[in-house]
């Protein structure tokens, strides 16, 4: 195994964390401040991209169908704040995931009814397209380049906007005393609609820019729901440090355990059994990270203690 | 209104009248989606235990689910093979009889979940949730990728096992075997739940630290009660497979995990019949809405939504209107 | 075990013959995808199936239709809804290997008959195979096995082939392993449902390989091919029909231009009932068909041949008339082998763009006349 095939492969890793983290930002941040487990930020993931991929077809632009995924799934998201989920918030979790289990189903199903049952088309840019020459005689597609890059913007852009905004101040504040809050005069109803539409354009945004290189598709944000929830556990709900180390963690995990495992076991065992038993392990290790990390910290890496 | 009691009767009867009156109609398929109803209803009654009265929201109760599901298909299997499934260090053969598999299903489960209790009772809230569907996907990863069990494929079994007695391809006799099963979980959780122990687990949900300051160790009391828990919808399981006369990974699904879930709080949480209230309610709109239109799944979810969103202790406490027993 | 098997299928007919079909009408129960995900392909079978149907014009055939949303479970309970209250005498339908496994032993053993419009698992091509069972697509194995005759003879000599990690992916890669003589450069079996796949790719890269092989059902493949597309590997490929049919194929996009596929179906196929098929089928909905509303198509008319020879409670006399596979198949020459699996020619083709749609061309015969390799171990 060459060089270069590692540190590609540990490039692949971090493009898949920074993916997760636009997902789990948005849901961690979404449970910490109103504690709520929305189990239908998957379905606003799928808005994205779908939204993303209809604006595409229709004008050409990529830049525009990222705004629109933007926007779509803020939108969608607001709508489903105020209409509904405002109304769980101080319900326990059991309806929360009873609720956002039916939202699923809507969505699911509604896009279909609009969008017809055949994956959509969308597709990186030109100016995206194709591998760049990294040094070390590493070729790595551009577009994985700037998924990176933008994730790691969108990873500092969080971090300012709730360590030095007023908005993150009041974020930081809901998350510690949700009544205290209130009685400082802030609307805090418009603060949770705020929130909520934050963490769901971060998941559309992710729906538009992963849907560009995978397929976009009725049902694609199931899969990356539960690696997002895998990735907010393990690094502390509520913590949006946390969901980044998480999120880098399980898209390291994720990548090289699939392509390593197989490799080590050869060493001892005959190719194909080696293959079998290996990709078995490999689709198992992110579950078996997680769980090894809530043993020896049960509430995450940086969540509060109990 | 009625009041809980009555509704708990007005169910059994349900439970009773309709598959008589289906064998009396000759309307097989009803029997076989009541029979659906209280397989899942018997699996919901599990979770219902650590989850209702224990206070643990488990999202990985599928795993007790397929685990159930693949020992009745392996034994079943093999007898159906004649192929020993262990020939060392001791002759294991198969078997197609319902009274030993089911006995090896709950054991197998109570042995699966006192470890994954032992791991995950030690977290809560949230964590638990997640803990525990992290212990269900690596169950379905392993199954998908187990070739000699069928993989994703799963295994079919030709012929429902045998029980002394009855001839279980008879879908009514088969249909009041589940019923007694069921019948006999909610007389054990209701025991359980009058029993010191019950009492103790409850009062250990609501103020951890009074139970503790009487000397008892919550840790032991929350971990039984999930294998128990975890026997029953092994049970099920066991049952389920019998009754599809098949067995695939899709029983490990987080997917179905949910919708024990989902019967549970339809229902309403810790309440004795919830689960089969839930069940019940669940398998009839999945059956009636399904011929509706393509998109039926749209209707379910608002109907679920309405429920959520307007009965604050599920379809016997919106019925009940006192209010649960326990908030 | 086979005495086994026929005690108990002796009993399950017993119990079931009691309330066989009362009148001369045919009844067919259709169980397939209609939501979620896979849904595309559940709905071209039908659309398919229903257009032959209607030209038919027929009205003695009734088709009752059930979503069974992709879950095995939903398939069994929808199966003993179809058989129990429906009372039908055929089973049709399903998309995937996994429910058809879950579904046709056990309706086969009540002695109805099944007609597969797509699954084809080895198994029941092989050791459980049935009578009353016929495949009108192809065996799982068939078009990976062209694939792999295709790049034999396009001369390649180290491919690099990868798969899902289920039943259908194994069988995927055993069957080009069987056609291609030429070296593995590597062999990968992913993760079920995986999206991304740049690992992969950087180990196809990094192999030395002349061309891929890969068998990505669904949303998998797309991701797949966009992926393999940017990532500056330019291999290459060669896959089943799977991933570049017409309802997939305008997702895939410009990634798939110029991809050679193996399909038992292309709409060029130069055949009279193909031209009115691809031309009825544009009229009736507005799109052109798939690889799988033409298996819809031809899984209607053969059994609409059977159902003019023979009255299906002749059950002998029905199934002969299914055996005999006498209707015009949008393929041209059709037969049925002896454990009843298709005997059919599989094409290469390659996609094009025919104006602003993706598309397929025939470009040439992979196999000729192909059966599968589980005859030998359905014991009929």
């Amino acid at each position: 195994m060459s060089f270069v095939l590692i540190v590609e492969q540990i490039l692949n890793g971090l493009q898949l964390g920074v993916t997760l983290f636009l997902m789990s930002a948005g849901l961690t941040l979404i449970f910490g401040v109103m504690g709520l487990i929305n189990l239908a930020h998957g379905s606003l993931y799928m808005v994205g991209a779908f939204a993303a991929a209809a604006v595409a077809g229709a004008f050409g632009s990529f830049i525009l169908a990222l705004i629109a995924a933007l926007a779509a799934a803020a939108i969608a998201g607001a709508i489903v704040e105020i209409s509904i989920l405002r109304r769980l918030y101080r319900r326990d979790h059991l309806d929360q995931v009873l609720a956002t289990f039916a939202l699923i189903l809507i969505f699911s199903e509604g896009t279909r009814w609009v969008f017809g049952s055949f994956p959509l088309y969308l597709d990186i840019p030109n100016y995206l397209q194709g591998p760049v020459m990294l040094p070390g005689g590493i070729q790595y597609p551009l577009y994985r380049i700037t998924l990176i890059i933008l994730g790691v913007l969108v990873a500092i852009f969080l971090g300012l906007l709730i360590s030095k905004t007023r908005i993150g101040i009041k974020i930081r504040a809901g998350e510690n005393d949700r009544e205290m809050i209130a009685a400082l005069g802030v609307d805090i109803s418009k603060l949770y609609t705020m929130v909520f539409a934050l963490g769901a354009a971060l998941a559309g945004l992710a729906g538009a820019l992963v849907g560009a290189i995978q397929s976009v598709e009725v049902g694609m944000g199931e899969p990356v729901l539960i690696l997002a929830f895998v990735v907010i556990v393990i690094g502390g709900i509520g913590s949006i440090k946390g969901a980044m180390v998480g999120s880098i963690l399980v898209g390291l995990t994720d990548t090289l355990g699939g392509v390593f495992l197989p490799k080590i076991l050869q060493l001892f065992i005959d190719i194909s059994t080696a293959t079998n038993v290996g990709s078995s392990i490999a689709s198992m290790a992110i579950y078996i990270l997680m769980g090894a990390i809530l043993i020896w910290r049960p509430t995450g890496l940086y969540g509060s203690r109990l | 209104m009625m009041s809980e009691r009555n509704i708990n009767l007005l169910t059994l009867s349900l439970f009773v009248m309709i598959p008589v009156w289906a064998y009396m109609a000759d309307e097989p398929f009803t029997i076989t989606l009541m029979t659906r109803a209280a397989i899942f209803a018997l699996a919901a009654v599990g979770l219902n235990l650590i989850l209702g009265i224990g206070g643990f929201v488990s999202f990985g109760h599928a795993a007790f689910f397929g685990l159930g599901g693949y020992v009745m298909g392996i034994l079943a299997w093999h007898a159906q093979n004649y192929s020993p499934l262990l020939e060392w260090p001791l002759l294991i053969e198969g078997t197609n009889s319902m009274p030993v598999i089911w006995l090896l299903s709950i054991i197998l489960s109570a042995l699966l979940a006192l470890v994954i209790g032992a791991v995950s009772l030690k977290t809560s809230g949230v964590y638990f949730i997640m803990i525990t569907l992290a212990f269900a996907q690596m169950m379905y990863y392993f199954s998908v990728s187990w070739s000699a069990y069928g993989g994703e494929d799963g295994m079919s079994i030709y012929v429902r096992n045998e029980f002394p007695g009855l001839n279980t391809l008879d879908p009514i006799q088969f249909y009041f075997l589940c019923l007694m099963l069921l019948l006999a979980s909610l007389w054990l959780v209701s025991s359980l739940i009058k029993s010191p122990f019950g009492l103790a687990l409850n009062a250990a949900r609501q103020s951890p630290q009074r139970v503790q300051a009487v000397g008892l160790d919550i840790h032991r009391l929350q971990l039984f009660a999930f294998v128990v828990s975890g026997a029953i919808t092994g049970l099920a399981g066991a049952l389920f497979a019998d009754l599809n006369r098949f067995v695939s990974p899709n029983m490990f699904s987080w997917q179905l995990s949910g919708e024990f879930i989902v019967f549970i709080i339809i229902g309403g949480v810790g309440r004795l019949f919830g689960p089969v209230v839930g069940a019940l309610v669940f398998v009839g709109l999945e059956h009636f809405l399904g011929g509706i239109s393509d998109f039926w799944h749209i209707y379910l979810g608002v109907i679920l939504l309405l429920i959520v969103l307007f009965s604050k202790s599920g379809l016997i406490g919106l019925i009940a209107k006192k209010g649960g027993h326990h908030d | 075990m086979k005495s086994l098997l026929n005690v108990s299928v002796g009993i399950i007919t017993a119990a079931f013959l009691t309330m066989g079909s009362a009148s001369a009408d045919i009844k067919v129960g259709m169980i397939t995808t209609l939501s979620g995900g896979g849904a595309g392909l559940g709905i071209d079978v039908r659309d398919g199936f229903m257009l032959a149907i209607k030209q038919s014009g027929r009205s003695d055939i009734n088709v009752v239709i059930e979503d069974d949303q992709r879950k095995p479970d939903v398939a069994v309970k929808l199966a003993d809804k179809m058989i129990q209250s429906e009372k039908v005498d055929v089973l049709t339908g399903i998309i995937w290997s996994n429910l058809a496994m879950a579904v046709v032993p056990s309706a086969t053993a009540q002695g109805k008959f099944y007609l597969s419009p797509n699954a084809g698992p080895s198994v029941l091509a092989g050791k459980g195979c049935h009578e009353n069972y016929f495949n009108v697509a192809w065996q799982n194995d068939n078009i990976h096995e062209a694939a792999g005759a295709y790049a034999d003879g396009a001369g390649y000599k180290k491919t690099f082939i990868l798969a899902p990690n289920y039943p259908a992916g194994k069988d995927a890669l055993v069957g080009f392993k069987r056609y291609f003589k030429g070296q593995i450069a590597g062999e990968i079996y992913t993760k079920l449902g995986q999206t991304d796949y740049a690992a992969e790719i950087a180990q196809i890269r990094a192999a030395g390989a002349d061309s891929v092989f890969f068998f990505l059902p669904g949303g998998m493949g797309i991701a797949f091919l966009k992926q393999y597309s940017g990532s500056g590997v330019d291999l290459p490929i060669v896959g089943p029909a799977f991933s570049f049919d017409q309802g997939i194929l305008q997702a895939v996009g410009e990634a798939a231009l110029g991809v050679v596929n193996t399909s038992q179906w292309n709409k060029d196929l130069d055949n009279p009932t193909n031209a009115a098929f691809v031309k009825s089928f544009k009229a009736e909905y507005g799109r052109l068909p798939s690889l799988y509303a033409s298996q819809g198509f031809d899984t209607a008319n053969l059994l609409i041949s059977a159902v003019a020879k023979a009255d299906v409670n002749n059950t002998d006399a029905f199934r002969a008339a299914l055996k005999s596979a006498d209707f015009d198949s949008t393929r041209g020459d059709f037969s049925f082998s002896s454990n009843h699996h298709p005997i059919q020619s599989i094409y290469a083709r390659e996609v094009i763009k025919e104006g602003d749609i993706y598309t397929n061309k025939t470009i040439s015969v992979a196999l000729e006349n192909h059966s599968n390799f589980y005859t030998q171990d359905c014991k009929m």
